[in-house]
């Protein structure tokens, strides 16, 4: 049922630039599945795990700050079906974290840890060559709480269910393991541009 | 029993304040509801988008059309469109009565102590409506805070039902700018004002708490830190401004 | 960690979820009575703190924050994880 003179506020946009199904929005949609962690600084790290859970590697707050740091401009699109174009993020790629470690993916997938307990799954290939960042800066300041800071994952080719707020880590995987959401009926990968939105999709 | 979405029809529209809108619809189909209930309305464009909003019933059980009282957020999304666009005549989608616990009846006794955020008055009003037309002597108390004079709703009509002298008190707060013939309270809702105004635990009250989620988790806290066990205080958090989606 | 009341000022409770829910298990659950599989607190659904936004429905313990149910309702089905006891009726 149409309801008269009812428009939306979001245009669906370019469709070169914008996901099908996608609606572009100004604002940035809040979406999470616990409260949101206040994790102090001088407490927080990041650590890449083995797939026995053993830490390959572990970073502290000035130790993420202090490697090589991309700064990028990228659309984000979240299942939900908003998108936001040309955001600016400051972090650490997977590249460089795996550099600073000089490690070699032990396993082809690994499972975002996070503040609260989320979980998401990715590929290692959605993570390298600069596809995956630890971001710790959103537009030129620092990610608030409830955005994800104060470091979340950005793996802004895929929905954003993926770009794991509150990260604190990356353990390795033999195997494609579904996260939080990934069992709760959302695709395993989810590529925005094959609507990869539910499992079965 | 199934829960399916019904078109209602838009019967009329009437101003509350210049933000807010009380919007009766008659309902095919209603199997009528508890005060303290809400309803989803989905609106549709017509390129498929579809926002989806809950919004509280003010109307006692037992009119023939149901009301909802929608205060205008201007970055909303639906409100914006109920409060402005919205005609007598139109035909909406909503799907309810939902809502089982944030619910009162007059079988439930009291006393009662109320309190409310701005619009999250609307289901309390449906509780004191439905207190009024059972003619019910149940002690209760409203404490209402809003940002304004001008923001206030229900004034007139609540003033009314507490001078009827059956055991209803209504309290106004003021927390952002009062007129200078306010004679109300004007400060945020504090541990002072709410012993000032609610029945102390000893009177073994039932609390409703309605409003942005903030100030519902304060008052809530604050409720419990003067001795009032939680199990009877139910809260019905509406969101960071008091907009529900 | 409980963040202090207020701090999550998106922070929406399991009344929201009414609709989503009455849809899923065809009964009102607002109303259910849950215990909480880690610190035993009871609440009424109603009074769960609620996440998810539109992905779904993730209800977690006022007291200490655990999942107590999650739901989903997307195309590939329903989605029902249950931690704690949920009375219904």
């Amino acid at each position: 049922m149409i309801t008269r003179g009812f428009k939306s506020r979001r245009p669906r946009g370019d469709p070169a630039r914008v996901p099908p199904g996608q609606y572009v929005t100004e604002d940035f949609p809040v979406l999470s599945a616990g409260p949101t962690p206040r994790a102090p600084l001088d407490r927080w790290s990041f650590a890449l795990r083995d797939v026995d859970d053993r830490e390959l590697a572990t970073w502290r707050w000035g130790e993420l700050l202090a490697l090589p740091s991309s700064t990028i401009t990228v659309d984000i699109h979240c299942v939900t079906k908003w998108s936001k174009l040309g955001t600016r993020w400051k972090g650490v790629t997977i590249d460089a974290l795996l550099e600073a470690a000089g490690l070699d993916p032990p396993a082809p997938y690994v499972m975002a840890l996070c503040d609260g307990g989320y979980t998401t799954n990715l590929a290692m290939e959605d993570l390298l060559d600069g596809r995956g960042m630890v971001a710790y800066e959103y537009e030129g300041a620092p990610i608030e709480p409830e955005h994800g800071g104060p470091a979340r994952l950005l793996v802004p080719h895929l929905y954003f269910w993926k770009s794991a707020k509150w990260v604190r880590g990356l353990m390795f995987m033999e195997d494609d393991e579904p996260g939080f959401w990934e069992t709760h009926g959302y695709h395993l990968r989810g590529d925005p541009w094959k609507e990869e939105r539910y499992s079965g999709d | 029993m199934s829960i399916p979405w019904l078109t209602a029809e838009v019967v009329e529209i009437a101003a509350e304040t210049p933000r807010v809108r009380t919007i009766r619809l008659a309902v095919p189909g209603w199997r009528g509801h508890l005060p303290g209930q809400h309803v989803d309305v989905r609106l549709t464009a017509e390129d498929g988008y579809q926002a989806q909003r809950s919004y509280s019933i003010a109307s006692p059980p037992g009119e023939p059309a149901i009301a909802l009282t929608v205060e205008r957020l201007d970055d909303g999304e639906v409100s914006p469109f109920l409060t402005g666009e919205l005609r007598v005549g139109d035909e909406i989608e909503l799907r309810g009565p939902l809502g089982g616990y944030f619910t009162w009846t007059v079988e439930r006794g009291g006393p009662l102590a109320l309190v409310a955020g701005g619009s999250g008055v609307v289901p309390l009003m449906a509780m004191v409506r439905h207190r009024a037309a059972q003619a019910s002597r149940i002690p209760a108390h409203l404490l209402c805070s809003w940002r304004t004079a001008e923001d206030v709703i229900f004034r007139d009509e609540l003033a009314r039902l507490a001078a009827r002298g059956d055991a209803l008190e209504v309290t106004h707060t003021l927390t952002r700018t009062a007129p200078a013939d306010w004679r109300g309270h004007t400060r945020r809702i504090d541990r002072e004002l709410l012993v000032e105004v609610l029945p102390g635990p000893g009177a073994r009250p039932t609390a409703y708490v309605c409003g942005p989620t903030p100030m519902v988790e304060s008052v809530a806290d604050l409720l419990v830190s003067l001795g009032h066990m939680p199990e009877r205080i139910l809260t019905e958090r509406f969101g960071p401004t008091g907009g529900r989606s | 960690m409980r963040a202090a009341p207020g701090e999550d000022r998106l922070r929406m409770d399991g009344n929201a979820a009414a609709g989503m829910l009455r849809e899923v298990f065809a009964v009102e659950m607002t109303t259910a009575s849950c215990t909480c599989a880690t610190c035993s607190r009871v609440s009424a659904l109603g009074a769960l703190h609620l996440y998810g936004g539109s992905m779904g429905c993730v209800l977690r313990c006022p007291s200490c924050e655990a999942m107590v149910l999650s739901v989903t309702s997307v195309p590939g089905g329903r989605f029902i994880e249950l931690r704690g006891v949920v009375r219904v009726g």
